[in-house]
């Protein structure tokens, strides 16, 4: 026993319960996966799951629901993360949307329909995992509030919110019926400032354009995209400004909103962050459609 | 607009200060934040919602965005009319956004320099015991909130039960709604009062009372002007400081059940777990439970490099100096002071599930990373929540509390709930549907489980079936009432005697006039009349005999456990198959005319299900054949 007894700071604790849970998955589940998306969050993830299996790889693959249309830089830190953590990496994309050459460009919605929502489906489907780690966060939406940290999935993918596992202390039921899979969220109960703090102190590698740079940019709808390679079809008379831009989430360059800033280390990135007055996925333009209610439905149809 | 007041204007912006200033010295102090998990129960107007909202918003938790879209939306569908409504910003899921209410477990996120809070947003509704169960099992502190116009209500009494029994050692009484009754003090201290006598009768030994209004946010992050009587603490000051169940934890016994064992090369055996309680530390003596083999603690391992000690709420992986079985769900403690490992228990059970609790069942118990076989007795009692009165009760319905016997498959280690959350809180798993039913708690292990042995008899079981020259062997046929299960088993009976087999049939009907006939046909009676039926024909082939046995059975779950009691192989599973119709036009016993007429309640195939088997031994489709041949069928498959 211990005299003076050491009080946990809250990222410890964090931590704690997140490798717990990928441990749990690993012990209870059949075919496990991480879904790695190569942000932020997927950043985080991914060092706490070599944090639970140290000094083992972590033992399960990574895979990576690509569109092809990800910042080049993105693609980069994905291929040497997998590397620097000895596990398998698996890129998957999906046929159909390849075939007809599905772009953000010219099919709104249907891009992410088509590589991210039917793409993941058919990647889940295709290798027999039946879990999927996933860097959501409960503090990101509302509907994500309530979901739990073992999230199930009908056969068909679909998520009932009405009809949710309680989940009590730190027990989790993990068996599945037949068809049935798991989405698990290991850092369901983390804020955007924890994740960056965790970066911070354990310096985990994430993608450079999270800080800021010069970059070559176009301004469209209120959004400023970066032209990240010569797919990008510029308008008639339209030139991409050099801006220092950086961007708060990472998702296909041509839907990425960036913001114009100049913190170029971890620190002044967090102080923007902090003092900044709109909210994370607002650079998305995913979270639009439906109103109030728009994340919550695309989940239930398949979303991640 | 909303006030908000002086103190946290203040506040807000020092901080926003430091961040512009010396981000470092900001991230500095927020690094050692500690960490606070608490739950918030009131009534549905009792304001917790808004309250939530109010710490969200004091504590720059909402964004411009958000803060634009809540000001839209609370002139669209709010109840304050103009002013915001933070209610919105908490309700989730679209059907409750309609509705109005919270009706699941919703968890928020704040943070101040000093720590970060999750909170647990439980509804308020009689049906919804459940949630409140669920969000107050990871919580250090419950925010019980009561509305000043109505005084300690019903709900009070129902929440501060459940949080008391859930064991959150710290409870706060947030009057709530105080701008509503002009911050009268004596208002404030009728209902403190009114809940201290609740409160000390039902066991919690100390509480503290606030004066607060989540509108307006008096004494939310300072104290407010509003109550000059009030000496503090502020809601916020309070959630700061109190004492987190991390730290008390450290002072127990070490205890750490084991998740998995981390075993990269043949030169590193590690055992990887969340430590319960306790600390570790290289040279400590520790003991494997339940095998109760000891060893000595060597490394404590982290990604990060080792640790001088581990500590309650930390995930480690640890190495022992000696190479010992250990696996997941073994225990490691502390070897001088381990816990204990029993199979029969005393618990109080929260039932969860819309599909009633079924004595004599077997459900999978999950506890710690251990995951048994358990049935349940009939409840001793079940608890009225309202009223905290004891009331006779059968079984547990959605909601339901209630404290019953259950016993194990195997030795479960285990400490009772009042020491520790993680080695005495249960879920109860259905064996069918995987649905989590049920949450526990143990009290403690029951004497019979120490001191009824199982006595060792010298003639075997192996030397009772070799005098028979036979295998033992369990027919058990199973299928509608009226498919011709009595009339196959009678003929098989009679073909295995004529070739000297030694054999015993029991039949439904027949059990039903003696052993079994205080049971009726509710789901729970036809559980324990399985349960029964499977232990005798244990013992009978224990005897060395083939027992034949005639019934519905009509659950899967109950077949299922009588085929678990069984040596491996012994147990046959027959499903005489009959379509309802046919059985029906057949109606030997005038049954169905019955049932059908409703004389006759809960009769399998016409309003109680029957749940064929997915993948029995032998399956006899009797439009297809004749009961002789069906009965040539079976023998010649028992004895090829």
């Amino acid at each position: 026993m211990v005299a003076d007894p050491k009080t946990l700071t809250h990222l410890e604790r964090l931590e704690a319960e997140s490798i717990h849970i990928l441990r749990e998955v690993v012990a209870e589940c059949e075919k496990p996966v991480m879904l790695y998306s190569v942000g932020k969050d997927s950043a985080v993830m991914l060092h706490l799951a070599r944090k639970a299996f140290y000094p083992s790889p972590p033992p399960f693959p990574l895979l990576h629901v690509d569109t092809t249309w990800k910042f080049r830089a993105m693609y980069e830190l994905r291929d040497r993360m997998a590397r620097e953590s000895g596990m398998e990496l698996l890129v998957y994309h999906n046929p159909e949307a390849q075939e007809r050459g599905i772009n953000p460009f010219d099919h709104g919605a249907l891009h992410t329909d088509m590589w991210k929502t039917e793409g993941l489906k058919q990647a889940l489907d295709k290798y027999g995992f039946d879990a999927a780690f996933g860097g959501a966060r409960r503090d990101e939406e509302k509907s994500r509030a309530k979901e739990r940290v073992f999230s199930f999935r009908s056969a068909n993918h679909r998520w009932d919110p009405k009809n949710q596992r309680p989940e009590l202390w730190n027990l989790y039921n993990a068996r599945k019926n037949k068809g049935e899979s798991i989405r698990v969220f290991p850092i369901s109960n983390w804020t955007e400032l924890d994740i960056w703090q965790y970066i911070q102190l354990n310096d985990v590698p994430i993608v450079p354009l999270y800080f800021a740079d010069k970059r070559p940019t176009v301004e469209r709808d209120g959004m400023l995209l970066m032209v990240d390679d010569d797919r990008f079809p510029l308008k008639p008379g339209e030139v991409p400004v050099e801006r220092s831009i950086r961007f708060r989430t990472l998702g296909c360059y041509p839907l990425t909103g960036a913001v114009e800033s100049e913190a170029k280390t971890l620190s002044e990135v967090i102080q923007e962050t902090l003092l900044t007055t709109t909210s994370e996925r607002q650079g998305r333009a995913i979270d639009k459609d439906a109103g109030g209610a728009g994340m919550e439905k695309k989940k239930q149809e398949g979303y991640f | 607009m909303t006030t908000v007041n002086a103190a946290s204007d203040a506040s807000v912006y020092k901080v926003e200060a430091l961040i512009a200033e010396d981000i470092d010295a900001y991230l500095e102090l927020h690094q050692h934040k500690t960490l606070l998990r608490f739950i918030t129960c009131g009534s549905v107007d009792d304001g917790k919602s808004t309250l939530i909202g109010r710490l969200l918003y004091d504590s720059k938790m909402i964004f411009e965005d958000q803060l634009a879209a809540l000001e839209a939306d609370s002139k669209r569908v709010g109840t304050q009319g103009q002013e915001i409504d933070f209610a919105l910003l908490v309700d989730g899921l679209a059907a409750e956004r309609e509705q109005g209410i919270t009706i699941d477990v919703a968890y928020r996120f704040f943070g101040t320099e000093k720590r970060k809070f999750i909170v647990a947003d439980t509804p308020g509704h009689e049906q919804y015991t459940r949630n409140m169960v669920t969000g107050a099992s990871t919580a250090d502190l419950a925010v019980i909130l009561i509305d000043a116009r109505k005084g300690v209500l019903t709900q009070t009494r129902r929440h501060s039960y459940l949080a008391h029994l859930i064991g959150i050692r710290h409870i706060v009484l947030a009057v709530n709604k105080m701008d509503l009754v002009d911050y009268d003090q004596k208002v404030f201290d009728d209902i403190v009062a009114d809940y201290r006598a609740f409160a000390e009768s039902i066991g919690i030994r100390d509480f503290v009372a606030m004066p607060i209004s989540g509108f307006k946010g008096d004494n939310i992050t300072g104290l407010s002007p509003n109550t000059p009587w009030y000496r503090g603490p502020a809601l916020m000051e309070h959630l700061e400081t109190v004492e987190v169940d991390q730290v008390s934890d450290q002072a127990k016994p070490f205890r750490m059940p084991v998740q998995w064992v981390n075993r990269p090369n043949l030169d590193f055996r590690g055992f990887s777990g969340l430590i319960a309680a306790g600390t570790v530390k290289p040279g400590d003596k520790v003991r494997v439970l339940p095998s109760g083999k000891t060893s000595t603690v060597t490394r404590v391992v982290t990604m990060d490099g080792d640790l001088d000690a581990g500590v309650a709420g930390q995930s480690v992986t640890i190495t022992l100096a000696d190479e010992i079985d250990c696996s997941r769900g073994d225990v490691i403690a502390a070897a001088d002071n381990p816990p204990q490992a029993a199979d029969q228990f005393e618990a109080t059970i929260v039932w969860m599930s819309d599909e009633e609790m079924l004595p004599g069942r077997p459900y999978w118990l999950k506890l710690g990373t251990q995951t048994v076989s358990a049935s349940i007795q009939a409840p001793k009692y079940q608890v009225n929540v309202n009223t905290m009165e004891h009331l006779a009760a059968k079984t547990l319905e959605l909601n339901a509390i209630g404290v019953a016997n259950l016993s194990t498959d195997r030795n479960l280690v285990f400490e009772p709930y009042d020491d520790s959350r993680s080695l005495g809180g249960f879920i109860l798993i259905d064996k069918i549907t995987n649905a989590t039913v049920a949450a526990g708690m143990l009290h403690f292990s029951l004497r019979r489980a120490q001191n009824v042995h199982w006595q060792a008899t010298d003639i075997s079981r192996e030397h009772h079936a070799a005098l028979k020259h036979q295998k033992p062997a369990v027919l058990w046929f199973t299928g509608l009432s009226g498919a011709g299960k009595s009339t196959i088993a009678n003929l098989v009976e009679k073909k295995l005697a004529r070739m000297n087999r030694h054999t015993f049939l029991l039949d439904g009907d027949n059990v039903r006039h003696g052993l079994n006939k205080d049971l009726g046909f509710t789901d729970a009676d036809r559980v324990e009349n399985i349960r029964r039926v499977g232990e005798v024909a244990k013992l009978m082939t224990d005897a060395g005999l083939i027992v034949i046995t005639a019934f519905i059975s009509p659950f899967r779950a109950e077949r299922d456990m009588v085929r678990a009691m069984m040596a491996p192989g012994e147990f046959v599973e027959v499903h005489i198959d009959t379509p309802l119709a046919a059985a029906e036009a057949r109606d030997v016993k005038g049954l169905y005319a019955k049932a059908r007429s409703g004389q006759l309640k809960n009769f399998t195939g016409i309003d109680s299900p029957y749940e064929a088997p997915e993948d029995p031994e032998i399956h006899i489709d009797t439009t297809a054949m004749t009961a002789e041949e069906a009965a040539d069928a079976i023998v010649a498959r028992l004895i090829p």
